[in-house]
C-alpha cells in the first residue's frame, strides 16, 4: 500500500527486556499485551466451546440426560456470556494491540499502563461469571446466571446471587472495552507514522477504529441498564417492572441498543482483516479500500439505529416494527459493498491457497449464509415464525463463527509466522480448515431447518419430531470440538519452536504493510523511530 | 454400553433415510407446520419467497466465488490484474447493479408483503370472541369472558418419560391436560397477560409470535381455518420449566364448539359446587396426593424435599437456601425460620396457594377449585413428615378466595 | 530509555508497572464485595473495604507517578495529544452513560407510564391488572404509594447556581494560571472546591429530606427510582470530580503547572464542565419539568 523508507524501519533492539513474572504481569508492551489477549481468549473459545459440547450432548437425544434444567439454563447463559465477551472481543482486542501499533508505524499503543489495566480486567470478569459455580458446591447460592445471556427482566429479577456477579461482571467487562477502545481510538489518531494520513491507515486499523467508536458508543448504556438490573433487584427500584411504572421491555431496549452494535464490534475487526488476507493470497492491491472504510462508517451509524428488530414479538407498536425493519434492511447496503469489494480483490488475482486464505474464503461463504439469512430475519412479519428458533440459533452462529471465528482463524494463521518467527504445519492447517468447514455445516445446517420446523430455543429437552436432526447437530458439533484442538496442537507446535521452517520478513509472498517490513518475529521495541510513508 | 451403541448406530440409520427421503416428509420435517390462518398463509409465502431469493443470491455468488478461484488462480492466471475501483462510467454504473437489485430485493420485492402482514396482523378489530391467555411459570391459563369458563392447561407428559424411565409418547412434550379450544372460520382476538415473567405465545400453524409481558397486556388474532389439533410452545426463555409448557389448541367447528361451551359450563359448575362439601381427612388426602402429583411436584418433588436453590421442601425442618426474594417471601409468611423451611400458619399456607409469591417462580393456583387447593394444603400439612394433622375444607378455601 | 527531552524524542512508553494489574485487583475485590454484600453475605465487607483502599492506594500512586514523569520532562507534545484525546473520549463515554439514563426517564415516563394507563380504555378494561391508574408524572406507577416531589425552585435552583458559580471560578483558575497570576489559580481552585463541596452538603440534605418528610425514596416507583439514580450518579461524579480538583490545587500549592503546559488541570476543568452541564440536563428534565 505504501513505500517505506526501509532504514528507519528497522530499529535498534532494547537491551532493558523484562524478564519473568513481571513481564506479563506488569506489562507496557503492546506485543506482549496482545500476546495475553490472544491467549486469554483463546483458552476462553475451548471454555466456551466445552460448554457447547454440553449443550449438544444434552441435546443430542429427547429426555432429560446429561444436565438438569437449571444447570442447562446456567451453561447457555455462560456459553453465550463467554463467547461473546471473554473469546472473541478479546481476540480482536489481541490483534489491534499486537498489530496495529505495527500497522500505522508507531513505538506502542498510546497509552501502554492503561492498555494493561483494559486487559487485566478481563481475567477477574470472567471469574465472577462462574465463581457462583464453585460458591454452589460450597453449598452457597444456586449457581451462575441462568437468564440467557440477553440477561431479560424479569426473569434476571428471579434469578439467584449469580445474576449479580453476572452484572457485576459486565460492569467490569464494560470498563475493559472503554479503556482498550479510548486506548486504540488514540493510538490510531496519534501515533501514525509521517505521512500516514487517515484514508491511507490500514483497513484492520480503520475497522478497530469503528469498532472503537460502537463500543463507546454502547457499552456505556448496558453498564447503567446493569446497575439498574442490581437495584431492581436489591434496592426496591422499579425500572424494569410494571407495579412501580416501569417496563420489562425497556431492559430488551437497553439491552439491544448494545446488542446490535455489539453483533458488528464482533465483526467489523475481522471484516477488516480479511481484505488483507485476500489481498496477499491474491496478488493484487485490495479492491475499493475507500469503499470499504466508508462502509465500515455506515455499518457502525446505522447499527445504533436498528437494534429492536430483536424485538419483533415484544409487541411494539405497529410503526416501531416498521421503521426497524426498514432500517434494518438499509444495512444489507454497506455489507454487501463490503461483500464485493471482497470479490473485486480477488477477481482477475493470481490466488494461492494456504491455511489463512481457506479460512477467508469460508468466511466469505459463512458469513454470506448469515448474512442472507439475516435479511430474512429483518422482516417483522416472518420474524414471527422464525423468532427464538433455532433458525435464529443457526443464523448467529452463522454469521459470528461463520464471521468472526472464521475471520480470527484466518488471522491468526496469517500472522502467527510473523509473531513466533515459525511457519505452522501447512498439512494441519488445511485438515483444520476442511473440518471445521464441514463440520461446522453438520451442525447448523440442521438447525435452520429445526427452526423453521418450530422447534424454539433455549429448551433443554423437545419433541420427537425434531430428534434425528438434533442427533445430526450433536454429532457434528463434537466433531467441530475435536477438530479445534489441532488448531490449538499446530499453534503450540509452532510457538514452542517444534516445527520447521523459519518464517521470512515478509512471510507470504504477497504481504503489504509496514508489518512486513519487520523481522519475524518483530524485536520487542518495534519503530522507535518512526518509519515514513510517501 | 454396546446396547446404547446399538440404538446409536439404529437412530444414525434412520435419520439418514429419513433424510433421503425427507420430501415426502416436506410438512413434519423441514418446513413451516400446516398454516391454518391468514397470517400464517402470508408468512409461509414470505417464507418461501426469501428462501428462492436467498438461494439464488447465494448459489451465484458461491458461483462467482468458485469460478474466481480456479479461474484466477496463479497456476491459470500467474499475472494478477492491478484495478483497485471501476474506472470510468461503464464500470461504476456496472459496479452499481448490484445494489439496485438489493435495494429492489429489500424493498420491493420482501418489502411489500412484509408491510401487508405486519398490518394484517397489527388489525385485532371486528373479533367475534375474545379469550384471554394467561402464562404462568409454568402453565397456560385461558378463559373464555363472555361464557364464564376458565382453565388451566397443563403439561400432561409424565415426568417417568421426560427422565427417560418410560417409552415417549407420540406427543411428547406437546400434550397437556386441557386443551385451549377454539372455533373455526371466527376472528378471535386473544389477550395475552402474564404474572411472573415474559413468555411467548407461539402456534407455529397460526403464524404468530406474541410475547406477553407481566404488568402489560398484549394482543393477537387467529381465525382458524381447519378444525384439527395444534401444537405450540413457550418462545421465551421463562425459567427451569420453559420447555415444559406447551400450548394445545384444538379447533372445532363453530357447532362442535357451542357444544363444548356447555359441556364446560356443566363441569365447571360442577367443581364450584364441590366448593361446599365437607370431606373426611383421608378423601382430602387421597385427592390431594394427586392434585400434588399433577401440579406441584414438577418444583417441590414428588418426595416433597423441593430443589435446592430454586424450589422449597414441602416437608418441614429441610434446610433451604435460594434468592434473597424468595427467602424473605417465605420468612415473612412464616413458613423459613433460621435457615430451616418450618409449617406456616394455614392462612398463609392457603394465601400462598391461592395467590402465588410475586417476585418468585411460585404462582397463583387461583385456577384450580376451591376443593382441590383444599385437598393439596391437607395433604401438604400431613405427608413428607409433616403431622399437623390440620384438614383444610373447600369452604375456607373458598372463603379466602372471596375475602380478596 | 532515555529521560532526555529533544525536539525529536521518541514516544514515552514507559518501563512495566505494577499499577495496572494492581489496579485491576481493587476493582475485582470492589465488584465481588458488592456482589456479595446484596446478597446479604456480610463476608463481602472484607473484599470491599480491602478493595476500596487499593484503589485510593493504587490511583495515588500511579497519579503520583505519572506526576513525576511530567515533573521530569518526558512527555512532549505528542503524549500530551494521547492524553487530550484519551480524556475526550473518556468524557465521551460518560456522556453516553447519562444519556441512556436521560434516555430510561424519557422512556418510563413518556411510554412505559402512557402504555400501562393505555389499559383502561374500554378496548382493554376488562382484562388489565391495574384498572385505576392514569397516566401522571410523577408517577409511582399502579401499584406505588403515594409521595411528594422536591420543588425544583428552592434547593434544586440554589444547587444550579452553585455549579454554574463553580463553572466560572475554575475558568477564573484557569486565566490565572494562563497569565501567571499563580494566586488567582489558587484562590479560583479553592473556591471552586468550596462551592463543589457546598453542592454536594445540600445534595445529601435534599436526599434525606426526601426521604424523611416526602415520602420520596428508591421505593417510589419510576419516579422516584429515575429520581435517584441520575442524581446519585450525578452526585457521584461531583465528588469524584472534587477530589480531582484538590488533587489539582494540592499541585498548584506546590508549584507545578506553567502557562503553557498544564494539562492535567485542563483535563479537570473538562470533567467539572461535563459534570455542570449534565447538572443542568438534570434540573430541566428531572427537577423542573
Amino acid at each position: 500500500m505504501s513505500a517505506v523508507n526501509s532504514a528507519a524501519a528497522h530499529p535498534e533492539e532494547h537491551h532493558d527486556l523484562p524478564r519473568g513474572m513481571k513481564r506479563w504481569l506488569y506489562a507496557t508492551n503492546h506485543k506482549d499485551i496482545g500476546t495475553m489477549y490472544l491467549v486469554f481468549g483463546t483458552l476462553m473459545l475451548f471454555v466456551g466451546g466445552l460448554l457447547a459440547e454440553l449443550i449438544r450432548s444434552e441435546l443430542m437425544t429427547p429426555a432429560m440426560r446429561v444436565l438438569s434444567p437449571e444447570a442447562y439454563n446456567q451453561v447457555i447463559t455462560v456459553h453465550g456470556l463467554v463467547m461473546v465477551f471473554a473469546a472473541v472481543m478479546p481476540l480482536t482486542a489481541g490483534l489491534a494491540n499486537y498489530l496495529i501499533p505495527l500497522m500505522i508505524g508507531a513505538p506502542d499503543m498510546a497509552l501502554p499502563r492503561l492498555n494493561n489495566w483494559g486487559f487485566w480486567l478481563l481475567p477477574p470478569a470472567a471469574v465472577l461469571l462462574v465463581l457462583p459455580w464453585g460458591l454452589k458446591l460450597l453449598g452457597i447460592g444456586t449457581g451462575t446466571i441462568d437468564t440467557g445471556w440477553t440477561m431479560y427482566a424479569p426473569l434476571s429479577t428471579q434469578s439467584g446471587p449469580g445474576a449479580d456477579f453476572a452484572f457485576v461482571a459486565v460492569l467490569l467487562l464494560g470498563l475493559s472495552s472503554t479503556m482498550a477502545s479510548i486506548n486504540i481510538l488514540v493510538t490510531v489518531l496519534n501515533q501514525r507514522a509521517p505521512g500516514m494520513t487517515m484514508m491511507k491507515v490500514p483497513l484492520f486499523a480503520w475497522s478497530w477504529v469503528i469498532t472503537a467508536l460502537l463500543l463507546i458508543a454502547v457499552f456505556p448504556a448496558l453498564m447503567a441498564g446493569s446497575i439498574m438490573q442490581i437495584t431492581d433487584r436489591h434496592f426496591g427500584t422499579h425500572f424494569f417492572s410494571a407495579a412501580g411504572g416501569g417496563d420489562p421491555v425497556l431492559w430488551e431496549h437497553i439491552f439491544w441498543f448494545f446488542g446490535h452494535p455489539e453483533v458488528y464490534i464482533l465483526l467489523l475487526p475481522t471484516a477488516g482483516v480479511l481484505p488483507h488476507v485476500l489481498s496477499t493470497f491474491s496478488r493484487k492491491p485490495i479492491y475499493g479500500y475507500e469503499a470499504q472504510v466508508y462502509s465500515f462508517c455506515a455499518i457502525g451509524v446505522m447499527s445504533i439505529v436498528v437494534w429492536a428488530h430483536h424485538m419483533f414479538t415484544s409487541g411494539m407498536p405497529t410503526a416501531a416494527n416498521i421503521y426497524f425493519m426498514l432500517s434494518t434492511m438499509a444495512i444489507s447496503i454497506p455489507v454487501a459493498v463490503l461483500f464485493f469489494c471482497w470479490f473485486g480483490t480477488l477477481w482477475r488475482g493470481s490466488m494461492t491457497f494456504e491455511t489463512p486464505m481457506l479460512f477467508a474464503l469460508g468466511y466469505i461463504v459463512l458469513f454470506g449464509i448469515g448474512g442472507l439469512t439475516g435479511l430474512v430475519l429483518s422482516d417483522a412479519a416472518a420474524d414471527q415464525q422464525y423468532h427464538n428458533t433455532y433458525f435464529l440459533v443457526a443464523h448467529f452462529h452463522y454469521a459470528l463463527f461463520g464471521g468472526p471465528v472464521m475471520g480470527l482463524f484466518a488471522a491468526f494463521y496469517y500472522y502467527l509466522p510473523k509473531m513466533t518467527g515459525r511457519m505452522f504445519s501447512e498439512r494441519l492447517g488445511r485438515w483444520h480448515f476442511w473440518l471445521t468447514l464441514i463440520a461446522f455445516n453438520v451442525v447448523f445446517l440442521p438447525q435452520f431447518l429445526l427452526g423453521i420446523a418450530g422447534m424454539p430455543r433455549r429448551i433443554p429437552d423437545y419433541a420427537l419430531q425434531f430428534a434425528p436432526l438434533n442427533l445430526v447437530s450433536s454429532l457434528g458439533a463434537f466433531v467441530l470440538g475435536a477438530t479445534q484442538l489441532l488448531f490449538l496442537y499446530n499453534v503450540l507446535r509452532t510457538v514452542f519452536g517444534k516445527s520447521g521452517t523459519k518464517a521470512t520478513d515478509r512471510v507470504w509472498e504477497g504481504a503489504q504493510g509496514l508489518e512486513f517490513t519487520l523481522p519475524s518475529p518483530p524485536p520487542f521495541h518495534t519503530f522507535s523511530t518512526p518509519p515514513v510513508t510517501e | 454400553m454396546s446396547g446404547e451403541k446399538v440404538q446409536l448406530w439404529r437412530r444414525l440409520a434412520v435419520t439418514a433415510a429419513l433424510l433421503g427421503t425427507a420430501r415426502a416428509h416436506a410438512r413434519a420435517f423441514y418446513n413451516f407446520q400446516r398454516p391454518v390462518t391468514p397470517i400464517a398463509h402470508d408468512v409461509l409465502y414470505i417464507h418461501d419467497l426469501f428462501l428462492v431469493i436467498i438461494a439464488v443470491l447465494f448459489t451465484g455468488g458461491l458461483g462467482a466465488l468458485l469460478y474466481s478461484a480456479i479461474a484466477h488462480s496463479r497456476r491459470r492466471n500467474p499475472n494478477p490484474a492491478t484495478f483497485t475501483q471501476p474506472v470510468g462510467r461503464k464500470q461504476w454504473l456496472w459496479a452499481s447493479v448490484p445494489f439496485a437489485v438489493l435495494l429492489v430485493i429489500d424493498y420491493v420485492v420482501l418489502g411489500i408483503p412484509a408491510l401487508h402482514s405486519i398490518l394484517a396482523l397489527a388489525d385485532t378489530n371486528d373479533a367475534q370472541m375474545t379469550v384471554k391467555v394467561t402464562a404462568h411459570q409454568w402453565h397456560w391459563q385461558y378463559q373464555y369472558p363472555v361464557y364464564g369458563i376458565g382453565f388451566s392447561s397443563n403439561l400432561s407428559t409424565p415426568q417417568a418419560q421426560i427422565e427417560d424411565r418410560a417409552p415417549k409418547d407420540k406427543h411428547f412434550l406437546l400434550e397437556v391436560d386441557h386443551p385451549l379450544v377454539l372455533p373455526t372460520h371466527e376472528k378471535i382476538r386473544l389477550i395475552l397477560a402474564s404474572t411472573d415473567v415474559i413468555h411467548a405465545f407461539w402456534v407455529p400453524s397460526f403464524g404468530i409470535k406474541q410475547d406477553v409481558v407481566p404488568g402489560y397486556l398484549r394482543e393477537t388474532w387467529v381465525e382458524i381455518e381447519k378444525p384439527g389439533t395444534y401444537r405450540g410452545q413457550c418462545a421465551e426463555l421463562c425459567g427451569v420449566g420453559h420447555a415444559f409448557m406447551p400450548i394445545v389448541v384444538v379447533a372445532k367447528s363453530p357447532a362442535d364448539f357451542q357444544q363444548w361451551v356447555s359441556q364446560e359450563q356443566s363441569r365447571e359448575a360442577a367443581v364450584r359446587a364441590t366448593a361446599t362439601e365437607t370431606l373426611t381427612q383421608a378423601q382430602l388426602m387421597a385427592r390431594g396426593q394427586a392434585v400434588y402429583l399433577k401440579n406441584c411436584a414438577a418444583c417441590h418433588q414428588a418426595n416433597g424435599m423441593g430443589l435446592t436453590g430454586a424450589f422449597p421442601p414441602i416437608a418441614a425442618g429441610r434446610p433451604f437456601n435460594a434468592s434473597p426474594q424468595m427467602l424473605a417471601a417465605l420468612k415473612s409468611l412464616g413458613f423459613y425460620a433460621n435457615g430451616v423451611i418450618v409449617e406456616g400458619p394455614v392462612a398463609k399456607h392457603i394465601r400462598i396457594v391461592l395467590h402465588g409469591i410475586p417476585g418468585t417462580p411460585m404462582p397463583s393456583w387461583s385456577s384450580l377449585s376451591a376443593l382441590d387447593i383444599a385437598a393439596v394444603i391437607t395433604f401438604e400439612r400431613n405427608s413428607f413428615g409433616n403431622h399437623t394433622g390440620e384438614v383444610i375444607e373447600p369452604a375456607q378455601v373458598a372463603a379466602a378466595e372471596s375475602g380478596h | 530509555m532515555s529521560a532526555v527531552p529533544d525536539a525529536h524524542h521518541p514516544y514515552y512508553v514507559p518501563q512495566p508497572s505494577p499499577y495496572p494489574i494492581l489496579l485491576s485487583g481493587a476493582v475485582f475485590l470492589l465488584g465481588l464485595g458488592l456482589a456479595l454484600l446484596v446478597n446479604s453475605f456480610a463476608a463481602g465487607w472484607w473484599p470491599l473495604g480491602l478493595g476500596a483502599l487499593l484503589l485510593a492506594g493504587t490511583l495515588t500512586a500511579w497519579f503520583g507517578r505519572v506526576v513525576g514523569e511530567t515533573r521530569s520532562g518526558v512527555y512532549g507534545h505528542q503524549e500530551e495529544r494521547s492524553f487530550r484525546w484519551g480524556m475526550m473520549w473518556f468524557i465521551a463515554s460518560e456522556l453516553v452513560f447519562f444519556a441512556s439514563l436521560f434516555g430510561v426517564l424519557f422512556y418510563e415516563r413518556n411510554i412505559a407510564v402512557p402504555w400501562l394507563a393505555s389499559f383502561t380504555s374500554r378496548a382493554w378494561s376488562a382484562y388489565t391488572p391495574w384498572p385505576h391508574f392514569s397516566a401522571t408524572w410523577p408517577s409511582g406507577g399502579p401499584a406505588g404509594r403515594p409521595f411528594q416531589v422536591v420543588a425544583p425552585w428552592g434547593v434544586p435552583a440554589v444547587n444550579t447556581l452553585i455549579l454554574l458559580s463553580s463553572g466560572a471560578t475554575v475558568t477564573w483558575a484557569h486565566l490565572g494560571l494562563r497569565a501567571g497570576r499563580r494566586g488567582q489559580l489558587k484562590a479560583g481552585l479553592a473556591l471552586t472546591i468550596l462551592l463543589g463541596a457546598l453542592f454536594l452538603a445540600l445534595q445529601i440534605h435534599e436526599f434525606s429530606h426526601a426521604y424523611t418528610r416526602l415520602g420520596l425514596t428508591l421505593h417510589s416507583g419510576v419516579y422516584g427510582a429515575t429520581f435517584f439514580i441520575l442524581t446519585g450518579f450525578h452526585g457521584l461524579h461531583v465528588t469524584i470530580g472534587t477530589i480531582m480538583l484538590s488533587a489539582i490545587l494540592l499541585r498548584a500549592l506546590k508549584g507545578d503547572f506553567s502557562p503553557e503546559r498544564h494539562f492535567a488541570f485542563e483535563a479537570v476543568t473538562w470533567y467539572w464542565h461535563f459534570v455542570d452541564v449534565v447538572w443542568l440536563m438534570l434540573f430541566v428534565f428531572v427537577y423542573w419539568l
